[in-house]
């Protein structure tokens, strides 16, 4: 195991009543590293994030985020990491330029730091010319940007990205994950990602973890994975580990929203 | 301190571009000032209860702020429902003040909704008895809004989706309007309804800005601002307590 780790957990179980979601996984990131978290849906990859992020509590074990305790110490935990959700998180009645401004308040970034950073960071996700627009008539990878943009403003030590390609073609999926390998090499960034996208992992990830029914099952590089597995690759060796049985996930509250919206607000996105 | 001031400024600028809604939203008062106002007045006049425009443009008012002021505060289901909430819920910054800030905001969005529609009964033949008070009666659509703002954030921390909004319009946000006092005086009551109103909230709210507009009021003015600002304390405290055990 490496010494200098910037995510340690222990034991980390989450219960939902007499559900669990996540059950007893330990693992340790070290600093700098790309991290992969694989799974089947509802393997419980977005609850372990919502821990690590301080969004649920655990029921029990340990945890640490660049040396914070994020059960103890929220606060201290949440100014170590920017974070893009699965779901999008944007405020759509604002512009480009507000929904970052607003970030870096929240986040107590100074002002003439704050506006630098922006300008910097509009320019690095290629959304310059577009800094005035209201968010909702940017299209799906335009927010996918606009988000990583938004999630760097406080210079974090850590980058969460839950699912960050889902929906998106395969250029803007390209770029991304370009803009996320110059920010680990260049600013030693640890990035701890989820993705449905074997080969996108396998690609990217220093290593990678495997979580089925809340165990992680399996964690190593990938080329270790497929060893283990003697396949032909990543994407075999998560079907060899995981099973071919099909997932099915409730259709989700937010689905039923977006439909329930745009009768409430005809004319609207 | 800051951080407030981008939550609220949030609020209003969604508000400022929301023009459909500031207009929609102008419907509901207008006819009820036009089509009670005047429909009713000639009535009221001879019951010798004065200008009936006059005694409903306060309640109309406060029915505008109440109306406002709670779906501000139902609003945040959206925010959960399409992510924003998560956004700050991450940040480095204590629940209450992200409460707190939208709760400004929404209150502020209800008490301009309220001054528009002050605009809109001077512009139906309304005149309040004196001017100096108006910074009074300000204060009272303010104090409203804040308080039913507070009441719309604490319903919304415990619901996950719209599902249930019809029946808090039913349940909830009529009665507090049909039984607030806004559209009836309060004298020679049936004890039903006497209790009902003394009840709703609102009453003290509608009361007290009668007072500062008309200059007739039911109860003494610092006993209604001071019930009202009570009411405030107990949503904000209810509320905040649901909002921190909001799960994501």
């Amino acid at each position: 195991m490496p010494t200098d780790a910037i995510i340690t957990a222990q034991d980390l179980t989450k219960k939902f009543g007499d559900f669990t979601a996540v059950n007893g996984i330990s693992f340790e990131v070290p600093r700098g590293e790309i991290f992969a978290f694989l799974g089947p849906n509802g393997a419980g990859k977005t609850t372990t994030i919502k821990m690590l992020t301080t969004l649920l509590h655990p029921t029990s074990g340990q945890l640490t985020i660049a040396g914070v305790d994020p059960v103890k110490d929220q606060a201290g935990a949440r100014r170590t990491f920017g974070i893009v959700f699965q779901d999008p998180s944007l405020d759509d009645e604002l512009t480009a330029v507000e929904n970052l401004e607003l970030h870096g308040v929240l986040y107590g970034v100074a002002g003439s730091i704050r506006r630098k950073r922006i300008d910097e960071l509009l320019g690095y996700v290629d959304l310059a010319d577009r800094r005035d627009d209201l968010v909702k008539h940017f299209s799906g990878g335009m927010k996918r940007r606009l988000e990583i943009a938004r999630s760097l403003i406080h210079h974090p030590q850590i980058l969460f990205l839950d699912e960050p390609t889902v929906g998106l073609d395969p250029q803007t999926r390209n770029k991304l994950w370009e803009y996320i390998r110059k920010l680990n090499s260049e600013e030693g960034m640890t990035v701890f990602l989820t993705t449905h996208y074997m080969e996108e992992a396998a690609k990217i990830a220093g290593r990678v973890a495997i979580m089925d029914h809340g165990r992680l099952i399996a964690q190593g590089t990938s080329d270790q994975l497929i060893e283990q597995t003697k396949t032909a690759n990543l994407e075999d060796a998560f079907l060899a580990l995981t099973g071919d049985a099909l997932r099915d996930e409730d259709a989700s509250n937010a689905d039923h929203m977006r439909m329930a919206q745009k009768m409430w607000r005809p004319g609207r996105r | 301190m800051n951080v407030l001031y981008i939550l609220w400024l949030r609020q209003i600028k969604r508000y400022l571009r929301s023009r459909a809604r500031i207009i929609g939203s102008l419907g509901q008062p207008i006819l009820f000032l036009f089509a009670l106002g005047f429909g009713l007045g000639p009535m009221f006049q001879k019951g010798g209860g004065g200008s009936y425009l006059d005694f409903l443009a306060p309640g109309v008012i406060a029915m505008s702020i109440l109306f406002t002021a709670i779906f501000s505060g139902i609003e945040m289901i959206w925010d959960r429902q399409f992510g924003f909430l998560k956004e700050t819920f991450v940040a480095p910054v204590p629940r209450l003040t992200i409460m707190v800030g939208r709760t400004l905001g929404g209150a502020t969005v209800a008490t301009l909704q309220g001054f528009i529609v002050f605009l809109i009964t001077l512009i139906a033949g309304f005149r309040p008895d004196s001017w100096s008070l108006l910074p009074l009666a300000f204060l009272c659509m303010f104090l409203i809004a804040l308080t039913f703002t507070a009441l719309g954030t604490a319903i919304a921390s415990s619901m996950e989706d719209m599902q249930g909004f019809q029946l808090i319009m039913n349940f909830l946000v009529m009665p507090l309007f049909f039984l607030s006092g806004a559209l009836f005086p309060l004298d020679n009551l049936p004890s039903i309804l006497a209790i009902l109103v003394r009840i709703d909230p609102l009453s003290y709210g509608v009361d007290a800005l009668r007072f500062s507009l008309i200059g007739v009021g039911h109860w003494p003015i610092g006993m209604s601002l001071g019930i009202l600002s009570g009411c405030l304390v107990l949503f904000m405290l209810v509320g905040s307590w649901l909002f921190s055990r909001i799960e994501l």
